[in-house]
């Protein structure tokens, strides 16, 4: 009846795992019964749940990504505790099955549940404001799409409590992850989580892409197009491009687990390395998905808060281009020990070392560009100064792992492990944290608070040099990665500094949660009335904050770069205004929350081989799918008079609430004169 | 073709902001060259693994080509009559485009069920696909397609209601013009299949 799924299944015996789901529980049950004491359950459903609208959606991927990243965070300092305390041999207080969980856990979590959704959650916000766009190519598609993606960040959680998670690190490499070495569950969570995950990345990457090439608006040709826009444009080119590898290869683990078949085992010719080879062709470009954007915030930023257009526009397009076309003949430097022999691995070695190149034009740009700008140190900036520091030494440390005869020393050491947190927190933490900052008021209306932005800044960036460095020493001790314990007692005092660091990075999350709290309080001072708080270059400052839903009551032309920034030099100039239009927009859906809840189902039943179930699952994906298929009523207009009143709202709240300005400012003034 | 069938569409709604219907179409191009990515993995894999046949039967042993090439031959003609329907859509016949959609349904039909018995009559004999890691990459890169043509079935059908319900439409044309994509994508896929693991294997 059940399939796999016992009583037992729940590990009551793990005092640590109870503890969090007894908090886990109390934090849920608080959080439901706070939306059905206000009555806030149809308002979620309305506006957020079922919206269709880029912006909401965008905002959504945020908030799941950073309830992941607190999750993502515990396991990481669980790590550092563990090794913190298990020198000499000693046991700590994780158990290795745990230890193992924890690590794979650790790394799912960041890379598909908090940087990706980040990443596509930022694209959500700004892409289509960016380029005049009401809305993306297919509304529908990116509401399921963050659906599936949200499903499978709750089955992921369900692991914790229900059966166990993967032991296998992050990617699962065959055969290990095979039926015969991990009979568990845990694989197949694993296995569930990102197929789902990784099909509603599929679609956003489709859906961007068409996005992009066919909606922007009148003027807006390529070469016009803001950085940000470019290198989403790019990552979602690599997603088109790899994450089918990924659903193939994950697909043809599961038919080896499921179906008794020899794709990736040692026996009936089965081929390991194939699997390898596999997932790091979809692997490596996955990077780049993330990075990719990260580089077109700091442009963003850099460009805006220097005041200064971006040094070589052109240069930073065809720098992402070439990147993105590298990214694909690499994939080899991750196993440079399987053994494919010198000529081979010279071959992935010097691709490697190629990509430093374009990515060194990108630091150079940024660099021009604050040369002789008047740089404003606000706290994107600071992220993206921290940035250039940051990656420029990962990325020199990449080059030396490119190098195939270090690369047989320092392969599978803590080398690799502080590498990569080099690159990623000092890359796409910090450009997420920038993107953040910067484009929060366009969804919300009002500005962070730059007090405890900074302070992030801070813990971050010294609690990630704390954390890792001594990774680096380390490794040259010897230490390789995934261990439990360790016999040697002298690498301990390098254990305690890397748990302070990220003691000190855990204080800079704290520190982002307290800047959200002061800034919600104190929004109405911090409210953003004009629509452009950073006296912006691009679109999306063109429109008010938050944006109406329709994102633009005109859609605006374009003929130049930082098209909106020469527009305002010339605002002197009185632009006719033309009459509003009707709008055509696209209706609310249940169907994505309905059709991924199925997916949600039959995941969680194929996990469990709880058959009848899958069948009702799969039937349902079908059945809900279908049921939308038939539904003609998608769309509407609005008419050109509620356009006209909702602008004339806001020019009216514009116009008081600069009056009060003025006027306040006029006392203050008094009183200082006082 | 596509292209030019996609104006047809777009007229009726010429103040859109946008151009709908070519944009479903071109979304759904940029979906079929994901796919090709799925299918491209599957062969790569099947290359790699086709040598990895454990003592079990080789591709020579097992392969009929005889029966294949009328499975082909089958896929093709449904692409060419699938074609013939959208010829029928584009001069607003919607009998014509229902009956050619009706025939491919039959010879697509046909070709998944030939699929079947060639798959159960394998697993019959003893080859099933747990035998060997050559038999696991066969069967699932044509499993892969046969499943896709099986999508494609259930698309047509769906393709037959909505013609009766809703007639040819801003919504119907552009859904028929993507399962036309998708059929004869799958046309081209089957040809790489019969070329690399039929003919390939046997000669």
């Amino acid at each position: 009846m059940f399939g796999k799924l016992t009583l037992e299944s729940i590990p009551y015996h793990e005092p640590i795992i109870m503890i969090v789901a007894a908090f886990m529980a109390i934090g849920g049950a608080a959080l439901l019964g706070a939306l059905t004491y206000y009555r806030k359950w149809g308002w979620l459903w309305n506006e957020w749940f079922t919206s269709v609208d880029h912006k909401k959606l965008g905002i959504m991927y945020f908030v799941v990504a950073l309830v992941m990243l607190l999750r993502g965070f515990a396991d990481a300092i669980m790590m550092r505790t563990q090794l913190a305390m298990a020198a000499g041999g000693a046991a700590g207080y994780l158990p290795p099955e745990h230890y193992d969980q924890i690590f794979t856990a650790h790394g799912v979590i960041m890379i598909f549940f908090v940087a990706m959704p980040m990443v596509i959650g930022l694209m959500n916000l700004v892409v289509p404001l960016q380029i005049g766009a009401r809305d993306v190519a297919f509304p529908f598609l990116n509401n399921l799409s963050f659906w599936l993606f949200a499903v499978s960040a709750i089955l992921v959680n369900i692991s914790l409590v229900v059966g166990e998670f993967a032991k296998t690190g992050w990617l699962a490499y065959a055969p290990l992850s095979g039926i015969e070495f991990s009979p568990g569950v845990g694989v197949d969570y694993w296995i569930w989580a990102l197929q789902i995950s990784g099909i509603g990345t599929t679609l956003t990457g489709i859906n961007f892409f068409v996005t992009i090439l066919k909606m922007r608006t009148k003027g807006m040709t390529m070469f016009r197009m803001p950085i940000f826009t470019w290198t989403s444009l790019c990552a979602n080119v690599l997603i088109i491009a790899s994450f089918p590898i990924l659903t193939a290869t994950i697909a043809l683990l599961t038919l080896d687990r499921y179906f008794g078949m020899h794709f990736f085992t040692n026996d009936f010719g089965g081929n390991m390395m194939m699997y390898v080879n596999l997932i790091w062709a979809w692997g490596h470009p996955e990077v780049y998905i993330l990075i990719l954007p990260a580089f077109g915030v700091f442009s963003e930023v850099i460009a805006t808060f220097a005041r200064k257009r971006l040094f070589g526009y052109k240069t930073m397009v065809w720098a992402t281009v070439a990147i993105t076309l590298l990214s694909f003949i690499v994939w080899l430097h991750h196993f440079f020990t399987m053994g494919a022999g010198a000529n081979v691995n010279a071959f992935f070695g010097i691709m490697t070392m190629i990509i430093a190149i374009p990515t060194g034009v990108k630091v150079f740009n940024w660099l021009f560009t604050m040369f002789r700008g008047s740089l404003e140190l606000t706290s994107p900036v600071l992220w993206t100064l921290g940035f250039i520091i940051t990656f420029t030494l990962g990325g020199m440390t990449g080059v030396m792992l490119a190098v195939p005869a270090a690369n047989f020393v320092l392969h599978n050491s803590l080398f690799v492990i502080a590498h990569f947190h080099n690159v990623i927190i000092g890359g796409v933490v910090f450009g997420m944290m920038a993107g953040l900052t910067y484009w929060f008021p366009k969804a919300f209306g009002f500005t962070l608070s730059e007090k405890w932005g900074k302070r992030s800044f801070w813990c971050w960036f010294i609690g990630f040099y704390v954390a890792f460095m001594p990774l680096y020493v380390l490794s040259f001790f010897g230490a390789v990665r995934r261990m439990q314990s360790y016999s040697n007692p002298e690498w301990q005092p390098w254990m305690i500094l890397a748990w302070v660091g990220a003691v000190i990075i855990m204080l800079g999350i704290a520190c982002t949660i307290i800047q959200f709290w002061v800034s919600i309080r104190d929004r109405k001072q911090n409210a953003d009335v004009t629509g452009d708080p950073w006296d912006g270059r691009t679109l999306e400052w063109s429109t008010s904050s938050p944006a109406p839903f329709y994102n633009f009551a005109r859609l605006p032309e374009v003929g130049d770069i930082d098209s909106f920034w020469s527009q305002k030099q010339r605002s002197n100039e009185q632009l006719s205004e033309a009459p509003y239009t009707d709008i055509h927009m696209p209706r609310n859906t249940v169907a994505g929350p309905v059709i991924s809840l199925f997916a949600l189902v039959l995941g969680f039943a194929l996990v469990w081989h709880i058959w009848w179930l899958a069948a009702v699952g799969a039937l349902g994906v079908i059945v809900s799918f279908l049921a939308r298929v038939f539904n003609d009523d998608i769309d509407y207009y609005v008419p050109a008079a509620e356009v006209a009143r909702i602008e004339r709202e806001h020019q009216q709240r514009k116009t008081t609430l600069t009056a009060d300005d003025t006027e306040r400012q006029q006392q203050d003034y008094v009183e200082a004169r006082a | 073709m596509a292209t030019n069938t996609l104006h047809h569409g777009a007229t009726a709604d010429a103040h859109e902001h946008h151009d709908a219907s070519g944009t479903k179409v071109f979304g759904f191009w940029v979906y079929l060259m994901s796919d090709l990515v799925i299918f491209g993995s599957l062969f790569a894999t099947y290359a790699v693994l086709m040598k990895g046949t454990a003592g079990g039967p080789t591709a020579a042993d097992i392969f009929e080509l005889p029966f294949v090439l009328v499975e082909t031959f089958l896929l093709l003609v449904s692409s060419f009559t699938f074609g013939m329907g959208v010829l029928a859509m584009n001069a607003d016949r919607i009998n014509q485009v229902k009956a050619w959609l009706a025939i491919t349904f039959v010879l697509g039909a046909a070709f998944v069920g030939m699929e079947i018995y060639e798959f159960q009559h394998l697993i019959h004999q003893g080859y099933g696909p747990d035998r060997s890691a050559f038999l696991s990459s066969f069967f699932t890169l044509v499993g892969t397609h046969g499943l896709h043509v099986t999508f494609g079935l259930i698309w047509i059908l769906v393709m037959l209601v909505q013609l009766s319900t809703k007639g040819l439409n801003d919504m119907t044309r552009p859904r028929i013009l993507c399962l036309s994509l998708f059929w004869h994508f799958l046309d081209i896929v089957w040809i790489c299949v019969f070329s690399f693991v039929y003919l390939m294997g046997v000669l």
